[in-house]
């Protein structure tokens, strides 16, 4: 597989990524795919409620949220993190995908969403989508390492 | 049987094995049972409820699970049966999330309840008025089966109301 070029964020340093599954699993197969992508790993929780917590604590660049979880669902969590962090970047990771669940998570303030099995290819180009909307950057707002900018 | 019921599941199932494990799978075996279910390994068993009615159950031998769960990971994965919960419920969730999401595109709403794992020696319950297909997908790790009975509510409704009551 040709390797990505890594997503950086304004200061060069590695994009943050708090990770929200209740599976292991697919926590340990995200985390597999930001390390492809050069990203750095904040946090992990396995529920809506330690989702919140970790988010406070971290202040990650990109929340991966699953849908689906004990306590609290990924899609009230959305609602209460953009509510006390409006510029929250929420991506949803869920195997349900039809239309009303992704536009129940978009209207609580996610940025996008991407269905699993999660393909790397696909998480890729949502990732550098989403980071792309960064008020800070200018120009083309995510580097990418070994890329040519002028 | 209703195959526009059955055929999601088998689509799901294909290619979130496909993806999931990064090679490509093959249906080996294909029966109908109207029996009891009788496991061959770990099953998840999935119910649901609404316009469509019935339950999906996946099932795979605890040896296929950790080889599914270290591909998941990316690395070896010691066995234990914490793992292979996980693993199949994993698996079962992706799985049943696609199928429904082909469905509710569809236009059909239904309740998915969370997977029941079954690791111990009782068979699972068959539906009692509906037959259900078995399906062996070969996949790199091993064989994985999937047990689908799927109906439409207002049939199992007209069904009902033909039968006199009894006093």
């Amino acid at each position: 597989m040709k390797p990505f070029a890594a997503l950086l964020r304004k200061d060069n340093q590695p994009v943050r990524y708090l990770v929200v599954d209740d599976s292991v699993f697919a926590r340990k197969n995200l985390i597999k795919m930001i390390e492809q992508f050069g990203g750095e790993v904040a946090g992990e929780a396995g529920d809506g409620l330690t989702a919140i917590a970790e988010f406070n604590r971290v202040k990650p660049d990109i929340v991966l949220m699953d849908i689906t979880m004990p306590q609290m669902e990924g899609i009230e969590a959305v609602e209460r993190i953009v509510r006390q962090h409006a510029d929250a970047r929420i991506v949803m990771v869920s195997s349900v995908g039809y239309q009303e669940n992704i536009l129940a998570a978009l209207q609580k303030g996610a940025k996008h969403f991407v269905q699993k099995p999660v393909k790397p290819e696909v998480l890729y180009e949502i990732l550098r989508y989403v980071l792309s909307d960064d008020p800070n950057a200018t120009g083309a707002p995510v580097a990418l390492a070994g890329e040519h900018r002028s | 049987m209703r195959m526009e019921l059955i055929q999601p599941f088998i689509n799901a199932a294909d290619a979130v094995f496909a993806e999931s494990l990064q090679a490509p799978t093959k249906i080996v075996d294909l029966a109908m049972e109207e029996d009891a279910y009788r496991r061959k390994g770990v099953a998840a068993l999935i119910a649901i409820k609404g316009d469509i009615e019935g339950r999906v159950i996946l099932d795979l031998s605890p040896e296929v699970a950790i080889k599914v769960a270290s591909q998941l990971a990316g690395a070896e994965i010691p066995s234990s049966e914490q793992v292979v919960r996980e693993t199949v419920c994993e698996l079962a969730n992706m799985v049943i999330g696609n199928s429904v999401t082909l469905l509710n595109d569809q236009g059909f709403h239904f309740k998915v309840f969370p997977p029941e794992i079954h690791m111990n020696d009782e068979g699972l319950g068959g539906s009692a008025d509906t037959e259900a297909l078995v399906i062996c997908i070969e996949t790199p790790c091993g064989e994985i089966y999937l047990n689908i009975a799927m109906h439409y509510l207002h049939r199992r409704r007209n069904e009902r109301n033909a039968v006199p009551a009894l006093d």
